[in-house]
């Protein structure tokens, strides 16, 4: 089911989810301000009273590989400066959508994409768009970690020197200050340059990916299960870490475990397969909402784990 | 019940028998010319030059051999490990990457004295050059070009997506993943790939006979260091007699009293250094693998 | 991402190529690089097809005395080029070294496959290299200097009487193809899937006969490409084959008579004809047909794999 009505001015309770307080988001001139409080729409889930620029948006974003179709008609916004949670069965396309986000669908034999996505207002997929300058602004983190062979140092400075720094100084300092960001720096900031990235443990290992992709400073940051090949302490502080990134980045994160969806973001999106096995949204709104009021069935009977 | 147990037994036993006997039969191939010719391999015979009034050396047809190898190895490696890296990873599916591998297989097939016989055609006489080295090496580049860039292909291959993947999504380009990241994977591969191909190229003589050519090397002078005269054994343009052929050379004239220890001599370091190409060529690819991937 | 000096924190998204980027350098190149293999097959093509006809327009000897027995290039009462005893010798050297090298190889192959622990196969599988990798000049030496007199010494009852013989040349071939077969069945063996093997030793069957009935014929077909390899090789080879063989150019007739084949008259004549002579453009002709044959060889195993992978 297609989410497409307007938006609403409702009014209705104040998003009272884990997200960015309400003061921080850019407000457009002439709107009434913060303290009256932003209508809910119920249709859209979306935060409406002021036309917020989302980070990103996409419409009628569908995805076939081959003949068989994988996404149908997902339309969304994905909010700045916050963490959005993509739930669901698996299967049902979430890992699909996002790798849309940063042009890395393409890269899949066979892959079709129809619909758009737009980062601040700019269409992603326009013909004079370089791929390479997308996956700059989006970066991504996998399920799987995976460093380079290569020296803890040069993996997180990759990225910049692939762009053209050079100066030993810039990326000294790039080096740290993501490897400080990303909770990784006091571990090993005595073996930087002597340590392969490969000789760290699993939970360090991501982080490492992590910081690594924060030294393109992207202004989106994609999640694709980042802990779920991790233990349960590595998990913990890569939450931690999400919930600290959150003020500088914008996060969205696919994740097969409710509860950390629901300890980690503020809004969340729930997708599920339909008959023709192709995935679908059913849901988007604030997480809080989501999980204790959802309006859909299938989203309450997901979230409640009567099925998935 | 008991015939099925006894069949198995057999068939095991028979088996375990093929193996041994095959094993067996390279230790003793190995061990006739490494144990027999043991004593014969020290420097006087390695390093001294061919003569008849005693056993001679194979000095100068073993510098042949290693310079005519060399020589090859600079012509293809490069353009090989290129052509790798375009099939494994810019090559669609298209009709020009079948065409290209269909050539490729087709080479392969060539006999190597057909393409010793190409080299003769094209390399000595049209081109006027008579024997050479450079048209040795030139007509072994035509079978291993396509050789080295099979193998390179595979070494590029067996470089994981993951990390492609890893560098695509930090911005870069193609060409910057290949370079910065799939490069450096691919190098215990394309090592393994060059030793084996050396390995091959330092035995071949079919394709050397009528290129490289038959004459029995003597008076080299290293000093001469002038490339462009076919006297000085640095120059491509030396008629370069290498130890295959030599052994065959030495089979087909028979002259002199020693040719059965020369020969042996040289049948001898021909299995010694296919016996290190192979052993390096494991031992220094599991080297590098566990360096570049490890702790 | 170019190396030009944007400042990757204003990334522009929409730009258009540089002329670097439209060039795309590592493509072509490496594009080029990868082609010249078809530059190589039209060189060789043309090279030898140009001399191998010679024969035939420069010299104007009929088909038919090409396809003659009659080899005799040299004589005083006429010069015949009759060249079925080379083809003739090259099919026969080839499938008697097949005939033997295969049960061998096989063999090898199933032991390596599924009855090796992992000692033996640390010792099988480098031995395959190595065996692999000796220069066919030694296998030649070899045969010369140890086979070739023992059957001449000792089994000339049995009608070895110079020793240079049909069989010599087969046997030095077996041995070097005996690891490129079984290397190939080796692989074949391997792709089996293990589902179908443990599908049968479940249903209480021995190892011999899961063996039997299941793996072989499921790799038949690998099976049969590493035959075909295997005799692609024989049939190429010159040198060891020349040393050992005798170079009769008769047909062949008894295993223990010397015989020849295209590779070996090859290698001992040409060196002896001079150019522009029929005796040499006769030797270029056999090239041409050894080439003709092994790039049929390739097309045939093309043509069977995808007849075999559609039915």
């Amino acid at each position: 089911m297609t989410i497409l009505a307007p938006p609403t001015i409702a009014h209705g309770a104040m998003p009272s989810s884990g997200g960015a307080v309400a003061s921080d988001r850019p407000v457009a001139p002439g709107s009434p301000g913060p303290e009256t409080g932003f209508g809910a729409d119920v249709e859209t889930g979306l935060t409406t009273g002021h036309r917020v620029a989302a980070k990103l948006e996409v419409s009628n974003l569908r995805v076939s590989y081959g003949p068989k179709l994988a996404v149908r008609d997902v339309t969304m916004r994905i909010e700045a400066h916050a963490v959005t949670a993509f739930i669901g069965p698996s299967g049902c396309g979430k890992s699909t959508i996002l790798r849309c986000f940063n042009r890395m669908n393409e890269l899949v034999p066979g892959a079709r994409m129809e619909g758009s996505v737009w980062l601040d207002g700019e269409d992603i997929y326009a013909p004079d768009v370089q791929p390479v300058a997308v996956r700059t602004r989006i970066g991504v983190v996998f399920q799987r970690p995976n460093p380079f062979p290569m020296s803890i140092y040069e993996n997180v400075a990759y990225g910049p020197r692939r762009h053209g720094v050079r100066e030993r100084a810039r990326l000294d300092e790039t080096v740290e200050r993501c490897l400080r960001r990303a909770a990784l720096w006091d571990e090993v900031k005595d073996e930087l340059r002597r340590k392969s990235g490969l000789a760290l443990s699993g939970g360090q290992q991501q982080r490492l990916c992590i910081a690594r992709t924060l030294a393109t400073d992207p202004e989106v940051v994609l999640m694709d299960e980042p802990a779920s090949s991790l233990d349960p302490i590595s998990t913990l502080k890569i939450e931690e870490l999400i919930h600290e990134l959150r003020d500088t980045y914008t996060i969205v994160i696919v994740t097969h475990n409710m509860q950390q969806a629901s300890r980690v973001s503020d809004r969340t999106a729930f997708f599920t397969m339909g008959d023709d096995r192709a995935g679908y949204l059913v849901e988007v709104g604030d997480t809080t909402q989501i999980f204790t009021n959802p309006r859909e069935r299938l989203t309450e009977d997901y979230v409640s784990g009567r099925f998935g | 019940m008991r015939r099925v147990l006894l069949a198995d037994r057999i068939a095991t036993g028979v088996l375990w028998a093929i193996a041994v006997v095959v094993v067996l039969i390279l230790l003793a191939i190995i061990g006739h010319f490494v144990i027999g010719a043991i004593a014969m391999l020290g420097p006087s015979f390695l390093l001294s030059e061919p003569s008849d009034s005693s056993v001679g050396g194979v000095g100068p047809v073993l510098f042949n051999s290693v310079y005519v190898l060399v020589l090859t190895l600079l012509l293809t490696v490069p353009l090989g490990t290129l052509g790798g890296i375009y099939l494994a990873e810019y090559a669609g599916s298209g009709p020009l990457t079948r065409i290209i591998r269909f050539c490729q297989e087709l080479i392969g097939s060539v006999p190597s004295i057909v393409v010793g016989l190409f080299g003769l055609a094209l390399f000595v006489n049209a081109t006027h050059w008579g024997f050479t080295a450079l048209a040795g090496a030139l007509a072994l580049s035509v079978f291993n070009l396509p050789l080295m860039a099979r193998l390179a292909e595979q070494a590029f291959r067996a470089v994981p997506d993951d990390e492609r993947s890893a560098s695509l999504a930090l911005g870069s380009s193609q060409w910057q993943t290949i370079r910065h990241v799939v490069l450096p994977l691919a190098i215990p591969g394309l090592v393994t790939a060059i030793i084996l191909t050396a390995g091959r190229i330092f035995g071949e003589a079919a394709a050397l006979l009528f290129t490289a050519g038959l004459s029995t090397p003597t008076g080299y002078d290293f000093a001469n260091l002038n490339l462009g005269d076919p006297r000085s054994p640095w120059s491509p343009l030396h008629p370069a007699t290498t130890l295959s052929v030599y052994i065959w050379k030495l089979n087909s004239e028979g002259l002199g009293s020693f040719v059965r220890q020369i020969a042996d001599g040289s049948a001898a370091v021909l299995v010694v250094m296919v016996l290190v190409f192979n052993l390096g060529a494991r031992g220094l690819g599991r080297l590098l693998q566990r360096r570049i991937t490890g702790a | 991402m170019t190396d030009s000096a944007v400042p990757f924190r204003s990334t522009v998204l929409r730009r258009p190529l540089t002329r670097r980027e439209r060039l795309d350098l590592p493509r072509r190149l490496t594009l080029v690089a990868a082609a010249m293999v078809i530059v190589l097959v039209g060189l060789l093509l043309a090279f030898i097809s140009w001399n191998g006809v010679q024969l035939f327009s420069a010299s104007h000897v009929s088909l038919g005395d090409v396809l003659s027995t009659r080899w005799q290039p040299d004589s005083s009462a006429g010069n015949t080029y009759g060249m079925l005893p080379f083809i003739a010798g090259t099919l026969a050297v080839t499938i008697v070294a097949a005939l033997i090298a295969t049960p061998l190889a096989v063999g090898l192959a199933l032991f390596m496959a599924e009855i090796a622990p992992r000692w033996a196969r640390s010792i099988t599988q480098p031995a395959m290299e190595v065996f692999v990798g000796i220069p066919s000049v030694v296998y030649g030496w070899l045969g010369i200097t140890i086979l070739v007199p023992f059957l001449r010494e000792h089994l000339s009852g049995v009608g070895f009487t110079l020793g240079f013989s049909w069989f010599a040349g087969s046997l030095v071939l077996a041995l070097m193809i005996l690891p490129t077969i079984a290397t190939i069945t080796h692989d074949a063996f391997r792709a089996v899937p293990a589902e179908l093997r443990s599908g049968s030793l479940a249903l209480g069957t021995t190892r011999w006969q899961t063996i039997r009935h299941i793996l072989v014929p499921a790799a038949k077909n690998g099976i049969a490409t590493a035959v075909v390899l295997g005799m692609m090789r024989a049939a190429g080879e010159a040198l060891a084959v020349q040393m050992v063989i005798g170079n009769r150019p008769v047909m062949p007739t008894s295993l223990t008579q010397p015989l020849t084949t295209l590779t070996s008259q090859i290698t001992l004549d040409m060196g002896n004809t001079v150019a522009g002579e029929p005796w040499n453009q006769a030797l270029w002709t056999m090239g041409l047909i050894l080439l003709l044959l092994s790039f049929g060889f390739v097309v045939l195993v093309r043509v069977l794999g995808r007849g075999k992978a559609r039915a």
